[in-house]
């Protein structure tokens, strides 16, 4: 627990020095609340912006900074030198992985605060925002772990992250785009957000979302058996 | 005395090279072990498997009587490390690089200011690790080292690159740490930290080590020409060699007051180096 907590003073201590990091967890938080306060449209569905930058930030915020602090960590050999002073990988994984669950959740609360949302819907937003950002955090940690440099986590972050995040937007103009993006948790996750004062039916979301998380473990589990954390 | 290391026949080979060829020696507590070789010997391979961090093909090393690739994290926690591949946090202080570790190793606060205090390093505690120079970085990798208090240093090449200042302020860090007990195992390609620093020399070339003793014995080992070099206030200079016909003259020159400086022949470390392995260090 004490590295844990460690590593995770260490992260929050970066978080305001880390621009690039720190740009991706403010960037759609801060643009759904000027977007949902500034633009009015007809026949724009309600909180249009609130469900699109929220999707856009789970695919994008978790995914790019657990990538980015991982593969930086590795390149610069902070991680080498972290092992040896007995933390064990996943004492660091879970604290980096537990630093950025929290920083993406308060900027869900903020993007839920911005769409208006209150009390139970509120809470159902949150909880599955919380779904997806873990998604999208182990699928940064096994692009993290995979890589050996920070250049490399960027050039496999940018098109995975494109993908997550632009594919429910785009889906909302072609359907063979949607039939395609269902198999993605960033999909399920926007078709859940959109509709979520009347949830139909979750067994479809909710299996999609569980093989999603399952294939990003086993991704995860083979990157670090392959490249391990140092 | 307590044998801190012990190194049986190891050897590492990646592929068909072989790195290390059968390396067997012993280090003793409170002792500085210089491991002195050329770049690309395997000085930082034999570190990593002493450390734990690299399995060698054959044979055992042994730290704290322990098998290195079993070392636990109490066992870690005795064990200090400054690798040249070991990095800072850039973004962060020099204070908030030490307070992290110190956190990680559960020690009280007040130990990172006497570890700056000790490098020198105290004035930039809040300068971000980014903006030192490489002689700072080297001493900030030293004071986190050295912040854990550790019973065994392992030192990776801890003044390569490094100008003559800061070379010296590391110099007597590592002679401070040896006069509190601590086992030192130095890699270095500088004969002349080797001289100073080092109880016993171990001189690696190609993966085994070619000669192994104490500094000085082993220049005189080495001392075949065994002559006399003599310059006097009048330019001129003379060779003499070590028998009574030389005793003779230079008492003469003594009498005369003719002698301005008067050397013996026996080689250096490099020289020894040159004429084991026909190579200089690199």
């Amino acid at each position: 627990m004490k590295h844990i907590l460690a590593v995770l003073w260490k992260q929050i201590k970066d978080t305001f020095k880390n621009k690039e990091i720190l740009i991706q967890f403010v960037m759609f938080p801060v643009l759904t609340l000027i977007m949902e306060n500034v633009v009015e449209m007809e026949g724009m569905p309600e909180q249009f912006f609130t469900n699109l930058f929220g999707v856009m930030f789970i695919g994008m915020a978790p995914l790019t900074s657990m990538a980015s602090i991982i593969s930086e960590e590795k390149e610069k050999n902070t991680l080498r030198a972290l092992m040896m002073s007995n933390v064990k990988p996943v004492e660091y994984l879970v604290g980096v992985g537990f630093y950025n669950w929290y920083i993406c959740m308060l900027g869900a609360c903020v993007i839920g605060f911005a769409g208006g949302h209150t009390g139970a819907a509120f809470g159902k937003f949150i909880f599955i925002m919380g779904i997806g950002i873990l998604v999208s955090i182990l699928i940064g940690a096994a692009i993290g772990t995979w890589s050996k440099t920070q250049m490399m986590a960027t050039s496999l972050t940018v098109p995975v992250m494109l993908v997550f995040s632009f594919m429910p937007m785009l889906s909302m103009f072609s359907e063979g785009i949607e039939k395609v993006a269902r198999i993605t948790y960033s999909q399920q996750i926007h078709s859940l957000i959109y509709q979520l004062d009347v949830i139909d039916s979750v067994a479809e979301p909710a299996a999609v979302i569980v093989v999603n998380m399952v294939l990003a473990i086993i991704l995860f589990i083979y990157a670090y058996r392959r490249s391990g954390l140092e | 005395m307590d044998k801190v290391v012990q190194i049986k026949d190891i050897k590492q080979q990646f592929g068909d090279k072989t790195v290390l060829d059968n390396i067997s020696m012993d280090i003793e507590k409170g002792e500085i072990l210089g491991l002195l070789g050329p770049s690309g010997a395997g000085k930082t391979t034999l570190i990593k498997i002493l450390t734990g961090q690299l399995k060698p093909t054959c044979g055992t090393a042994a730290v704290f009587g322990k098998d290195s690739s079993a070392l636990t994290g109490e066992d870690y926690s005795r064990i200090g490390m400054m690798m040249d591949n070991f990095g800072l946090y850039d973004r962060m202080s020099c204070y908030d690089n030490l307070l992290f570790f110190a956190k990680l190793y559960g020690i009280p606060k007040q130990r990172i200011t006497e570890a700056l205090k000790r490098v020198g390093l105290l004035e930039a505690k809040k300068t971000a690790a980014s903006n030192l120079s490489k002689g700072m970085r080297s001493r900030l990798l030293l004071a986190r080292v050295l912040m854990a208090e550790p019973q065994i240093l392992f030192l990776d090449e801890p003044t390569s690159g490094l100008d003559p200042a800061t070379t010296e302020e590391i110099h007597k860090v590592i002679l401070g740490e040896k006069q509190k007990g601590v086992t030192i195992f130095l890699t270095t390609h500088n004969m002349v930290e080797a001289e100073k620093l080092c109880d016993h020399i171990a001189l690696l070339n190609d993966g085994k080590i070619v000669e192994y003793g104490e500094p000085k014995e082993l220049c005189r080992r080495y001392n075949h020409q065994k002559r006399i070099l003599v310059h006097l206030y009048n330019g001129m200079d003379v060779e003499l060699e070590q028998d009574r016909e030389s005793m003779d003259l230079l008492t003469q020159y003594w009498e005369q007051e003719a002698i301005e400086t008067i050397h013996s022949t026996e080689p250096n470390l490099e020289t020894v180096f040159m004429e084991l392995t026909g190579r200089k260090f690199e």
